[in-house]
């Protein structure tokens, strides 16, 4: 049972080798993620960000401009998960009334 | 209940500490706009500098700065200036979270998005640090009740 | 084929790392030592988005004046970095529920070893 798990996780690791063999070298400003414009044509969103944030924001970081302002809602929600992460830690460590046990 | 640290060496120098690691966490927030930082960050700085008080002097004197009792709810105060400036950008005239319609008047559309993305850094900020605090508050009581 | 393998080390160790988390994950029997093994893996996937945003001869995304005319290529891309930002906020709320579950497993069965807890289940 074992061995059969271990040979599993080393063919998981062979799996993604081969996977990364299609991907680019790290660090090439021609990259597809770097790129002006994408694949369908329309304008690479990090080459916007970095031409237009500190116009449009006032903002000279590009990282806080995307992060509070192009994606807003994206923050929101993810403030709402650590509220919700608090809330229930709380709920489920609180006292119980009745003395019952979780 | 956290069990404080015996060592006077270490409640002292945490102690002097302290007002530092907060200052920075403030400079963090607010100049956010002009170096890597942000609400993030500096939440997590302001959070870290009570869990150090509560790891070293104890709960009780920790209480003074930051009371167990407000973790949950200042976490909820965060994520409510968040939103609340959304909803001041729709009633001065434009779409949720659309800071360059903040019911602020003479200035500029640009300026106005940089000053919503203050305020809510700040809120981003409260909401962390409350949150952290809250985990940890509850984590170390969780145990000795029963 | 030295130009491959410089351009994909980096891919090579995150996936070192991401199979050591995946080891904790799978066997090791205490359950706290299986949250470590995930909060190694969430760092593999954290660090697999920095890497991608790299750029040679480029610095950190926020504008310089001193750079003159703004040059896609003279800044590295701000996305992944800000997807990350939000990514490791979250990983830290899973720990602490975690935390929380892990507590009331251990108030309930006094151990958190996976085979007693299945024993005592029965």
């Amino acid at each position: 049972m074992k061995l059969i798990s271990y040979i599993l996780l080393l063919a998981f690791g062979i799996l993604l080798i081969f996977a990364t063999s299609e991907l680019p070298s790290r660090g090439h400003p021609e990259n597809p993620i770097n790129r002006d414009t994408s694949i369908a044509g329309t304008p690479g969103a990090a080459a916007h960000y970095i031409r237009n944030a500190e116009k449009e924001t006032a903002t000279p970081n590009m990282v806080t401009a995307i992060l509070a302002d192009y994606r807003g809602y994206d923050t929101l929600g993810e403030t709402t998960v650590i509220f919700c992460a608090g809330i229930v830690v709380f709920l489920i460590l609180r006292k119980q009334k009745d003395g019952s046990k979780i | 209940m956290v069990q404080k640290s015996n060592s006077i060496i270490v409640a002292l120098v945490s102690r002097f500490m302290v007002p530092f690691i907060q200052l920075f966490a403030m400079y963090v927030i607010a100049h956010g706009h002009y170096s890597p930082g942000g609400g993030f960050q500096g939440g997590a700085l302001l959070g870290a500098s009570i869990l150090l008080l509560r790891l070293t002097v104890g709960e009780q004197p920790s209480n003074l700065v930051f009371h167990t009792r407000y973790g949950t709810q200042m976490s909820g105060f965060g994520v409510f200036i968040y939103a609340a400036v959304g909803v001041a950008a729709m009633i001065g005239g434009g779409l949720y979270l659309d800071y360059a319609n903040l019911p602020i008047a003479g200035i500029e559309p640009a300026k106005l998005r940089s000053l919503g993305i203050l305020f809510v850094e700040i809120g981003v900020g409260i909401g962390v640090m409350a949150t952290m605090i809250a985990i940890f508050d509850d984590l170390a009581r969780g145990h000795f009740h029963d | 084929m030295t130009d491959y393998f410089i351009g994909h080390a980096a891919y090579y160790f995150i996936i070192t790392l991401l199979l050591i988390g995946l080891w904790g994950m799978l066997f090791k029997k205490n359950y706290l030592k299986k949250l470590i093994g995930m909060n190694i893996l969430q760092s593999s996937i954290i660090l697999f988005y920095v890497v991608s945003a790299s750029k040679y001869n480029a610095t950190v995304p926020v504008l310089d004046p001193k750079l003159g005319e703004i040059n896609p290529s003279q800044y590295i891309n701000p996305l992944p970095h800000t997807l990350m930002l939000t990514a490791i906020v979250v990983s830290v709320a899973t720990t602490g529920v975690a935390l929380a579950l892990l507590i009331v497993i251990y108030k309930r069965f006094n151990t958190l070893d996976e085979n007693e807890i299945l024993e005592k289940m029965k």
